[in-house]
């Protein structure tokens, strides 16, 4: 049985999502008309299926749950994440993985401002991020780690792969970004380079998955070239300061 | 080039016929102000780099070293000071924006030391707290906005989460990576023994910390660092870390030579990588947003925590405040422009910013004026120096208090102000083994309880003499309070009448 969101409130179905999950590791929840925090926090071994548009702060602190999203995500998905998978069939608003630490995020189509910014990776945890389309502005800001990918699928015409400022403060991680891009939007602290043998096998098993996820032809995005974008220095502002 | 010579600040004097070259002061000193001369026996110093810190004067075993301002006139100019000029050819030499650790040493006006307590006499008794009940417990959170009682008198209300404390002090956020890790142990076991809470900032919760965390408030800042479900979890109370009064308006950057295997385990970002704390949180740019972050903590945290919003005292301080409140914050801690911090731009440390005093005033009583006072506690903090500023500041409204600069003292610190270079000699803002070591927990906890233990006497005592037996009736009681040199101006902020009056 699924839980019907419709035009309650987030409290109450939160709570009903939550007394499902007391007995099964499967939910589907329907009719949701942007509830917020929807799957906050949700652990290992759980699946909370969406359709409607989710509210923002979706999978806010996501402890290796998995979230399938059937319709949009507004903004702040995947807040500060700690493990699991979340699959946006849609797009997704502002500060998407914002401080993600660990877990993938997979969104068919483009996500808006700051997507990635602050992802960190510690260890073993390592967050991705896959884009099908594009990004708006200050994608990967202050990004200390982790990998974006940016595959440009369906642009219209006159669209940019991504929007001002790209990687600005970035200090750590990778971006691999497909076909053309606005160089002039790119900060001016990035290195363009060409991917690894270790790169491409990486960038791989990403677009393999996203191809699973969303049915989109693998041989046909990985015909166009790919290149990386990476921090030129891991300590931008190493030199800002001076003691009193 | 000479053209950049900047005096010494200060004069390191041996006492040649008492000091017997043992090299302690060689040892102690991570300035390298102490050597053995060529012949690798006589102990001489070089005051170059000396900042005061008293490390060597202190251990020197037989009393020979003494600390002198160093002074080297320049022609009297009360506005070109000699400060100015110097910080001027520090910037021309590299280009950086002044940094230096502490609270502002600016002479701004303390109004702590401009307002005075009252006390009992004749009509009223005073009360002797060594032989009758005080009660200083305090308790945080949001109340209900009415009580509602069944038949038998039981309370029928669902209350929001409440937070217990054995005094009015708790400790302000510090995190690991701005101070030791021997540092804030001692700090969370003072917490623990005195019954109050230790803050770990925003560096996460090292993994030495967890007996602890039924005592640690967690912070969520910018950063994000460190932040995860069971950090949120086990925690007494999450707080959101908007400001900071030592440098509003501005993030926090802890470079990467700071970030050691502990600290980036804490953090839980790699070893030497830079520590950015952006401005602002860049999934809030409103108070509508704020409420959305409190939220997500709560549903994250299954409304079993308070929330906690910490933000530094600004012109519109009791707007914001306010605001805090009606987004859902159960506590709101206001951070005076006096406080301290491990690093902060010069310019931002002294001039931006108001004293908690006037911020802390305000707040409480627009809070009052809009009939909302309930619905959060209201911490203050930046920079408490005595049990006296505790009282006065319950007296203007405060719940509860932040302190950090004076357990710091007791554990060592002389106010040098170079937290920013991490080579504190008394192993509080360091991350030097060589340096961490000396500062050992077991001793040094033991004297931030007896500070604040001693505080807790003198508040009792203070409260005694104004015939007051709980602090729940101190709390906003600013008929205890009178000012002394203050503006009609001055007066009408803090809500209180001038002496005499």
């Amino acid at each position: 049985m699924s839980v019907e969101a419709g035009i309650r409130g987030y409290t109450q179905v939160n709570e009903d999502i939550n007394k499902e999950f007391l007995s099964k590791n499967k939910v589907s929840v329907t009719g949701v008309n942007g509830q917020r925090y929807l799957g906050c926090a949700l652990g290992k071994g759980k699946t909370l299926e969406i359709e409607g548009t989710a509210g923002n702060d979706l999978a806010f602190c996501l402890s290796g749950g998995r979230i399938v999203l059937h319709g949009h995500g507004q903004d702040a998905v995947g807040n500060t994440m700690g493990g699991g998978e979340i699959v946006i069939h849609g797009h997704a608003g502002d500060a998407l993985g914002y401080g993600m630490r660990n877990g993938r995020i997979f969104v068919r189509d483009n996500v808006c401002c700051r997507g990635g910014i602050h992802m960190k990776e510690f260890r073993d945890m390592k967050p991705v991020l896959v884009i099908g389309s594009c990004a708006g502005s200050f994608l990967g800001e202050y990004m200390a780690g982790g990998t974006i990918v940016l595959l440009g699928l369906n642009l219209r015409h006159g669209e940019k792969l991504f929007g001002t400022h790209c990687a600005s403060g970035m200090h750590g991680g990778k971006m691999f970004v497909r076909g053309s891009f606005p160089k002039e939007n790119l900060s001016p602290n990035i290195k363009i380079t060409n991917l690894t043998q270790q790169d491409r096998k990486e960038l791989e098993e990403y677009v393999r998955k996203y191809c699973r996820y969303f049915e989109a032809d693998y041989d046909e995005i990985m015909k166009k070239p790919f290149r990386k974008l990476v921090p030129e220095t891991s300590r931008p502002y190493a030199n800002l300061y001076t003691a009193d | 080039m000479s053209v950049n010579y900047i005096p010494r600040r200060f004069t390191v004097i041996r006492d040649k016929e008492r000091c017997i070259n043992c090299g302690c002061c060689v040892r102690q000193c991570s300035n390298d102000c102490h050597l053995f001369a060529d012949d690798g026996k006589t102990v001489i110093s070089d005051s170059n780099s000396c900042v005061a810190c008293h490390r060597c004067v202190d251990l020197c075993p037989t009393g020979a070293l003494r600390i002198e301002k160093y002074v080297c006139d320049y022609r009297e100019n009360a506005n070109w000071t000699p400060q100015y000029q110097q910080q001027i050819c520090r910037q021309a030499e590299t280009g950086g924006v002044l940094l230096a650790g502490m609270g502002t040493p600016r002479d701004y006006p303390v109004y702590w030391d401009k307002i005075l307590l009252n006390a009992s006499q004749v009509t009223n008794p005073s009360i002797d707290p060594l032989r009758e009940p005080m009660e200083i417990r305090t308790i945080l959170g949001r109340k209900p906005e009415k009580l509602t009682v069944e038949k038998k008198g039981k309370s029928t209300v669902d209350m929001p989460p409440q937070v217990v404390l054995e005094t009015p002090v708790m400790f302000s956020a510090m995190s690991f990576g701005s101070i030791s890790l021997n540092a804030q142990k001692s700090l969370a076991m003072a917490a623990k023994e005195l019954g109050t809470l230790f803050n770990v900032g925003e560096g996460g919760l090292h993994p030495d910390l967890k007996p602890f965390t039924d005592r640690a408030i967690v912070q969520v800042a910018s950063g994000r660092f460190g932040v995860y479900s069971d950090y949120l979890n086990n925690s007494k109370f999450v707080e959101i870390k908007i400001g900071q009064g030592a440098k509003p308006g501005i993030g926090g950057h802890l470079p990467g030579e700071k970030v050691s295997v502990e600290v980036s385990n804490a953090r839980m970002i790699p070893e030497g990588s830079d520590a950015i704390s952006p401005a602002p949180h860049h999934d809030i740019y409103s108070i509508e947003d704020l409420r959305q972050l409190i939220w997500a903590i709560k549903q994250a945290t299954g409304n079993k925590k308070p929330v906690s919003v910490k933000i530094a005292a600004v012109h519109n301080a009791a707007a914001i405040v306010s605001g805090c409140a009606r987004a859902g914050a159960d506590i709101v801690a206001i951070d005076g422009f006096r406080g301290g911090t491990g690093a902060a731009p010069v310019r931002i440390r002294d001039n931006v910013g108001i004293p908690i005093e006037l911020a802390l005033a305000s707040a409480d009583q627009r809070l009052r004026d809009e009939g909302i006072r309930s619905r959060i506690s209201l911490v203050a903090a930046g920079s408490f120096r005595c049990s006296a500023d505790i009282v006065k500041a319950i007296a203007l409204g405060a719940d509860a208090c932040y302190c950090a600069s004076a357990p710091l003292i007791a554990m060592g610190c002389h106010m040098c102000g170079t937290c920013n270079t991490g080579k504190c000699n008394w192993g509080i803002a360091t991350q030097r083994p060589e340096l961490t070591k000396r500062l050992n927990p077991d001793i040094m906890y033991k004297r931030v309880v007896n500070l604040i233990t001693a505080w807790n006497h003198e508040i009792k005592e203070i409260m005694g003499g104004m015939g007051i037996n709980s602090i729940d009736s101190l709390r906003g009681n600013r008929l205890m309070l009178r000012g002394i040199g203050l503006s009609e101006k001055e007066l009408e902020i803090l809500g209180i009448r001038h002496a005499g009056e």
